[in-house]
């Protein structure tokens, strides 16, 4: 089995964030999850599971998620 | 080779919003400010931010932002539209301030046929000031002045200013877009294109209405509050381009 190749990349400013779900509830690979630690503000900050554990290649880099952040907080990146 | 394909724009400043999460000011905030830069005006624009949610506007744009008196928003571009006539002036409102204490600034400008534009933000409440029922608030909809739910006998009919205005001789263009989902967003996004075309190419009063949810209000989640926007919003007040006279 051949590893599909990386496409996309998000970066979240978890400083920005204020854990609203909505990126959550867009992202068509479900490569979004809310993170168990709380930012500065008190909230829990969405977070990229790519850097979460490093194995989850499914990001097309669609920026669908960022077109629906309300707080600009996600960047998009793609090959 | 990666690129970057998505990031902050460029006429919107580096500032956390103060709005609620979910709130749909911020991503109108950002699709103004993305039409503003490819539409290369940034350097001539000027906003007039309102009384309520999006009072401190002038901290995220980077144009140039007036301030107005609660609901003279249209009034005051009226002035600067005047004296400055080669600058794109818009405003931006709120259903409480350019429907209940504006409404007969924001007429009399659509009426005169003021080359500006009109950014409307209906979230069908009051919100900064916690949520009391306003002009627009639906049928049935619980606030904090109408705890069981708006009541046509007692509180009146949720106003539809946008088909108000489509009444006037002036208003060349006016359409009802949302910020709920994807789709919309997209099509929001166009439709403030068109309205700064029109008013870059002098055709007259332009009106963008967006329905926008409010989730902290509307004591919801996010996500549901998006949903109540394509569920019951858009019910009392569809999705449409109302009047344009642009073609």
């Amino acid at each position: 089995m051949t590893v599909k190749p990386k496409k996309g990349r998000i970066v979240i400013d978890s400083r920005l964030c204020k854990g609203c779900y909505l990126c959550i509830s867009v992202c068509p690979n479900k490569c979004i999850v809310i993170s168990e630690e709380s930012n500065e503000k008190g909230y829990h900050p969405a977070e990229f599971t790519e850097t979460k554990d490093g194995k989850d290649r499914a990001c097309t880099g669609c920026a669908l998620c960022a077109c629906i952040c309300p707080d600009i907080a996600i960047e998009v990146y793609r090959e | 080779m990666e690129k970057l394909v998505f990031t902050r724009p460029r006429y919107m400043k580096k500032a956390p919003f103060h709005y609620c999460p979910g709130c749909g000011h911020s991503i109108i905030h950002r699709l103004v400010a993305e039409v503003i830069d490819e539409l290369g005006i940034g350097d001539k624009t000027i906003g007039v931010p309102p009384a309520g949610c999006a009072v401190l506007a002038y901290d995220y744009f980077d144009v140039d932002m007036g301030e107005a008196p609660h609901g003279r928003a249209a009034a005051v571009a009226t002035g600067i539209k005047r004296i400055l006539p080669d600058k794109i002036v818009f405003t931006y409102q709120g259903d409480g301030d350019i429907a209940a204490i504006g409404t007969a600034e924001t007429i009399h400008s659509a009426n005169r046929g003021e080359n500006i534009t009109v950014i409307f933000v209906n979230n069908s409440c009051y919100g900064m000031t916690g949520g009391q029922m306003a002009p627009t608030t639906l049928l049935g909809q619980k606030s904090t002045t109408t705890p069981g739910g708006r009541n046509k006998d007692r509180d009146g009919a949720p106003i539809d200013l946008s088909q108000m205005l489509a009444l006037t001789q002036g208003a060349a263009y006016i359409e009802r877009t949302a910020v709920n989902s994807i789709k919309n967003i997209i099509k929001t996004k166009k439709a403030l294109t068109k309205a700064f075309k029109v008013q870059m190419a002098g055709i007259g009063f332009s009106l963008i209405e967006i329905l926008s949810p409010c989730p902290t209000n509307w004591k919801m989640s996010t996500v549901d509050a998006c949903r109540r926007i394509d569920e019951e919003v858009t019910q009392t007040f569809p999705l449409k381009v109302i009047k344009d006279e642009t073609a």
